[in-house]
């Protein structure tokens, strides 16, 4: 028993009941398939919702489906802003990239048999599921679903149902569901840090793990210095809610004429303690998709990352600024202004390893021999949107520009774009790369160039002009700007009418997605084992991966994540499991 | 980039120490142990090596203590602020007496554990058992400490909602009690391992130590900032 992961270690038999085998899995890779199809599930509620508030907006008195009279009422879009919000980023932009594909390939990738603790890993599972019905439910209960926005600042949060439909039993739904969601997401950082930290294999050093691996880690440690934070303030405002308490609450807020009977909170500490964890959780979105970009581009222009070193000190680096942030998003609270240089600073500093990643990530396509396959198309399109969005963020980062621009359609535009779209392209980039080797076939690449042109012009279409509604002075959360004179000129209603057009069609275009994915699972053509001619371990075993990932023969590594075209070398790409013999290298 | 070719001899082995426990205490390991890997019921193959090294539960517990601190510390700096936020209405409260005698059984009760983890290191598993289990006796009276000054606060008219020190000096007792009572349970469960599999009593008792450890010194901060802060 001397060391761990190469001296044959054992999963044991495959479970063999349908129960133990597809839903209390502890295999880390029928996990990783529930949370993706958890997120997927979840992304088709949060299309829907996006599209009936286009709709709205584009047509305000539009009569649809399922609304009292058919009618939109102002509360009602403001529970679709709460709930498109809230759906999107817990249970799509954290469950897909970190919990779903880096629950399946962070441990193929490191070598290991599976989580270091997989009984844990399958409770974080249920609780997240737990907590996704406990969200939904929040739309069937009396009163619909809250309005306090995915942020859910108090005093329109703890005061209960006086202050609107949705904040009675829908916002204590709500707050249920994010507290479960945190629980759930401290489990599974711990997994993640624990078995990147102990169970790589041997010779899988640090700086031979793949980007991936790297931005999970980070990703991890960002979720349990984050989801904790965001607990906590979820319990004091649930005690705020139900037990008569004032953390949050001012003293003598009056609602409907009445005055309440609370004393001397403080709304501002719930936005502290919020955007404590709600800018590490913008990170804990986007940095899987940076890991996946960085490995997608480097397999498909054959050539190594640019700067791993860089790289990897650069998510690092933007994790640890990602804590010191935070305030960026209160620069409207009427906090001191030094405070707010103070972020600003930081937050521009932000820009340095942003840039960092982004030319280095030029720096790997520059002179390789590109393939233009889809998940390829997909890892561009990240870049092309994590940029877009980013230059945004420069804007808004300094107090004097985000004052006038804060509630304004630009940063609906800035968010989206850097946030939303650019990780939901590094969900499919990953999709796309790594659908082989998850179901052993290949999804159809016609399809998927097809999908990816769509949404790639289709995004931008949509986003792109918010950012001048935004500069126009639209404000943001507003069910309807009937009334509202300087926004009621013609060329504002076909900016909206033109975003909700270019929503609907991009939304369409999402079932070539859902169709390319559920038919290549029966009717795909059969995958090899690396299909791409990648490096990493996960290619070097069977598609789909067998129940203890390596069939018994643990790898040991050899060489770093991504050595391709090396001069020399037999094959254009070499294995890390590969002996130097192995890989044809004359020495 | 790592350079493209590396010698056999250069390739680094993660070792993982002994495997079989930790490298500082060696427990008589009950025959075939490790043949039946896993943390938490799942029938594994027999025979050979388990999947997850010994030190992995250590770093788990780091870990998830890390998580920990920032939950109360999040709560720490509302205290703070809620505390500080002009009229604010706070009222200062002045923590019952009885907390000082809970304080002290707590720490009693680390240095129990710390007798307990001697014990067996030198290989007396009744010595072992006898401290593991004053340990837990002294857990159970802090927990009842901790009610009777609830007791005494509600005796006195003060509950939960009717000041702002009061609502974190029940947030602060309950989550930090609630905690300890995790901790009372580990602490019973590793009493119980008859048959460990692949987590060792070594390990097992090593792990649950730290989290008890680190719970006696967060009681003994929060307990500080109600009585200095307040």
């Amino acid at each position: 028993m001397s060391s761990q992961a190469h001296a044959a270690p054992h999963v044991g038999a495959a479970p063999t009941g349908f129960v133990r085998k597809y839903i209390f899995s502890v295999d880390h890779k029928v996990i990783g398939i529930q949370y993706y199809l958890l997120a997927l599930s979840a992304v088709a509620v949060g299309i829907f919702l996006s599209l009936l508030m286009r709709l709205h907006l584009a047509w305000p008195t539009m009569h649809l489906p399922g609304f009292v009279g058919g009618l939109m009422t102002p509360e009602q879009y403001l529970s679709l802003v709460t709930m498109h919000g809230t759906i999107m980023i817990f249970f799509v932009l954290t469950t897909a990239p970190q919990s779903g594909f880096g629950n399946y390939f962070l441990p193929i990738q490191i070598g290991a048999p599976d989580m270091a603790f997989p009984v844990i890993n399958m409770l974080s599972f249920w609780v997240t599921f737990v907590a996704f019905v406990f969200m939904l439910g929040a739309f069937f209960v009396p009163g619909g679903a809250p309005l306090g926005g995915w942020t859910n600042y108090p005093p329109l949060s703890g005061l209960g149902e006086i202050t609107g439909p949705g904040e009675g039993m829908g916002e204590t739904f709500w707050l249920i569901s994010i507290s479960l969601f945190c629980l759930a997401s401290l489990m599974g950082a711990l997994n993640f840090i624990a078995t990147t930290i102990d169970l790589r294999a041997p010779g899988m050093s640090l700086m031979r793990m793949p980007l991936t691996v790297w931005a999970w880690l980070v990703t991890a440690i960002l979720g349990l210095l984050a989801f904790g934070v965001l607990l906590a303030a979820g319990i004091l405002l649930l005690l705020d809610r139900g037990a008569g308490t004032s953390f949050f609450i001012p003293a003598g807020v009056v609602v409907s004429d009445t005055v309440q009977n609370h004393s001397g909170g403080s709304p501002l500490l719930w936005q502290h303690l919020f955007w404590f964890f709600g800018h590490p959780e913008v990170y804990i979105a986007i940095l899987p998709g940076m890991g996946v970009a960085s490995h997608v581009l480097s397999t498909f222009s054959r050539k190594p990352v640019f700067g791993y070193k860089a790289m990897v000190y650069a998510l690092c680096a933007i994790g640890f600024l990602g804590f010191m942030v935070w305030g960026h998003h209160m620069f409207v609270s009427g906090m001191s202004p030094y405070s707010g240089l103070a972020f600003s600073f930081l937050t521009l500093a932000i820009g340095v390893p942003s840039a960092i990643k982004t030319f280095n990530w030029l720096g790997t396509l520059w002179g390789g021999r590109i393939q233009f396959t889809t998940p390829m198309l997909y890892a561009l399109g990240f870049v092309s949107l994590f940029v877009s969005g980013g230059l945004s963020g420069i804007f808004l980062a300094q107090p004097a520009v985000d004052l006038y621009l804060h509630d304004t359609y630009f940063v609906v535009a800035h968010f989206h774009l850097i946030m939303g779209v650019a990780a939901i392209f590094g969900i499919f980039a990953a999709t796309y790369f790594w659908f082989p080797k998850m179901f052993g076939r290949m999804m159809n690449d016609t399809l998927g160039r097809l999908h990816f042109w769509i949404t790639f012009i289709g995004v931008y279409c949509i986003f792109m002009p918010m950012h001048f509604i935004g500069i126009v002075g639209h404000p943001r959360r507003y069910a309807d700007s009937t009334g509202v004179n300087y926004l009621a000129t013609p060329l504002l209603h076909h900016a909206h009418v033109f975003m909700t057009v270019a929503a609907l069609v991009t939304a369409t275009a999402q079932l070539l997605f859902f169709f390319n994915f559920f038919w290549s699972l029966k009717w795909g053509a059969k995958a090899s084992e690396n299909p791409w001619h990648a490096t990493t371990l996960e290619w070097t075993i069977p598609s789909p991966p067998p129940h203890d990932n390596f069939g018994g023969n643990y790898p040991t590594v050899y060489r770093g994540p991504y050595e391709f075209s090396v001069p020399g070398a037999q094959d254009d790409f070499i294995p890390q499991n590969l002996t130097p013999a192995q890989a044809g290298q004359a020495r | 980039m790592a350079p493209a070719t590396v010698i056999p001899e250069e390739i680094e082995l993660i070792n993982t120490g002994s495997g079989g426990g930790n490298d500082r205490i060696s427990v008589p390991r009950r025959p075939g142990g490790g043949g039946n890997g896993g943390d938490g019921g799942v029938p594994r193959g027999g025979g050979g090596d388990a999947a997850v090294p010994q030190r992995a539960y250590m770093t788990g517990m780091t870990v998830a203590l890390a998580g920990i601190l920032m939950f109360f510390m999040a709560l720490v700096s509302a205290y703070i602020v809620r505390k500080g936020f002009p009229n604010g209405g706070w009222q200062p409260l002045e923590p019952p007496r009885i907390l000082w005698l809970t304080t002290l059984v707590l720490l009693a009760s680390s240095a129990t554990i710390v007798m307990a983890r001697r014990k067996m290191e030198d290989h007396d598993d009744a010595g072992f058992r006898y401290w593991w289990r004053v340990t837990i006796v002294l857990g159970l009276l802090f927990l009842a400490g901790q009610l009777l000054a609830w007791r005494e606060l509600v005796h006195a008219g003060v509950y939960l909602s009717s000041n702002p020190s009061s609502s974190f000096f029940y947030l602060f007792t309950a989550a930090h009690g609630l905690h300890l009572l995790g901790g009372l349970i580990a602490l019973v469960a590793v009493d119980r391992m008859r048959h460990p599999r692949h987590l060792t009593l070594g390990t097992a008792s090593e792990v649950v130590a730290v989290y008890w450890h680190f719970m006696d010194g967060l009681w003994v901060f929060l307990f500080l900032l109600l009585i200095v802060g307040r």
